[in-house]
C-alpha cells in the first residue's frame, strides 16, 4: 500500500494530481490524505484529513510514503522506518508562503530512507520503482545531542532548585 | 519539581517537539498543542489544546493568546519552550512577562533562514536555538537538531 499525504495545512493538488495519474498505471493500493480541495481523484481512495492515530497506523501500514516536503511527514517516515518520498511545494505555484521546501529537499537528499521527486518524471520513476530501502533503524540509539545539551542548559539554570 | 509548558502547533513542530522531550525529564511537564488527539497518540497525561491561529487572522490570534494568558495564569510555568510556529512564540512572550525562563527552538524546516516567528522571539527569548549549525550566530545558537 502506497499511503499519499499532503500534511495538515493547505491543499496540494500538483501532487495530488501527479498521483493520481501514476497510480492509474500500476497494481497497488493507495489511500490519499489530500486536504480542502475541490480536485475529485480519479484513480484513488481519497479523504480530507486522517485523525493523528489514522494518520500513524496508515504510515505503519504502507511500503511507501508519498508526501510533500514537510518535516512531520519526514519525523514520522523516520519513527516508524518506512521510505518517503519528498515532493517540495513551491511559493511560484502558491503552494506555500515560501520555498523553504525546496531547502528541505536540498538538505535532506541522499539521507537513507528519503527520496526527492521535483517532478511529475522523478516520481513516477520513483513510485514504480520495486524496492525503496527504508531508513536505517537499530543502529542509532543514542540520545540525540541537542536532547543532552538542552538538558544540561535547563538543569544549569535550574541546579538551585532540583 | 519545576514546572515546564512545552507548546507547538500541530504537525511538524509537534513531531520535533516529542523528539526533544527527553530533555524535560527533570520536570513536572504540560504539554500544549493545536490538533487534537496529538498528545493522546504519544501517551501524555498532562496536556491542553490551545486554538491554533497564524499571522493573518487577527480573531484567532485573539483566541489563542486568551487560553495561552489563561494556561499560565493557572500553571506558572518556570519554562517554556517551544518548536514553534505563531502560538508558541505567543506563549514565550506571555510566559516572558510571567518571569518564566523561555526557550525558542526554530523549526528543523528553517534550514536557510530563521523563521518570522524566530527572528521576533530572538528579541526577549533567554535561549535561542536554531537546529542548522550555519545558521547560528550572536545570540541564536547551534546545540544539535532531529534530522
Amino acid at each position: 500500500m502506497i499511503f499519499l499525504t499532503i500534511g495538515t495545512q493547505l491543499p496540494f493538488d500538483r501532487l495530488v494530481q501527479s498521483v493520481d495519474a501514476i497510480v492509474g498505471d500500476i497494481d497497488e493500493s493507495i489511500l490519499a490524505q489530500i486536504g480542502e480541495t475541490p480536485y475529485v481523484p480519479q484513480n484513488m481512495k481519497a479523504q480530507e484529513s486522517l485523525l493523528p492515530r489514522e494518520f500513524d497506523e496508515a504510515v505503519g501500514e504502507c511500503r511507501l510514503l508519498v508526501s510533500h516536503a514537510g518535516i512531520g511527514s519526514v519525523l514520522t517516515a523516520q519513527r516508524l522506518a518506512k521510505p518517503i518520498i519528498i515532493f517540495p511545494r513551491q511559493a511560484s505555484f502558491g503552494e506555500h508562503r515560501n520555498d523553504h521546501q525546496l531547502a528541505t529537499c536540498k538538505k535532506l537528499e541522499g539521507r537513507p530512507g528519503i527520496y526527492v521527486a521535483r517532478t511529475a518524471d522523478d516520481l513516477r520513476q520513483l513510485i514504480t520503482r520495486q524496492v525503496l530501502k527504508g531508513p536505517n533503524t537499530g543502529v542509532d540509539v543514542a540520545e540525540l545531542e541537542i536532547v543532552t545539551n538542552l538538558r544540561e542548559h535547563l538543569s544549569l539554570t535550574f541546579g538551585s532548585t532540583f | 519539581m519545576p514546572k515546564l509548558l512545552a507548546i507547538s502547533s500541530g504537525g511538524g513542530h509537534w513531531e520535533q517537539l516529542m523528539l526533544i522531550r527527553p530533555a524535560f525529564s527533570d520536570f513536572d511537564v504540560l504539554y500544549a498543542t493545536t490538533l487534537d488527539g496529538l498528545p493522546e497518540k504519544y501517551g501524555l497525561e498532562n496536556h491542553t489544546l490551545v486554538p491554533d491561529c497564524n499571522r493573518n487572522d487577527v480573531k484567532a490570534m485573539i483566541k489563542s493568546f486568551f487560553k495561552i494568558l489563561w494556561l499560565m495564569r493557572k500553571q506558572k510555568p518556570d519554562v517554556v519552550v517551544t518548536t514553534g510556529a505563531a502560538p508558541g512564540l505567543m506563549a514565550l512572550a506571555v510566559g516572558r512577562v510571567f518571569g518564566a525562563h523561555v526557550i525558542w527552538i526554530d523549526s528543523v524546516a528553517n534550514s536557510e533562514k530563521i523563521s518570522l516567528s524566530g527572528k521576533i522571539a530572538s528579541k526577549f527569548v533567554q535561549l535561542h536555538l536554531t537546529q542548522w549549525e550555519h545558521l547560528a550566530s550572536g545570540s541564536t545558537k547551534y546545540i544539535g537538531g532531529v534530522l
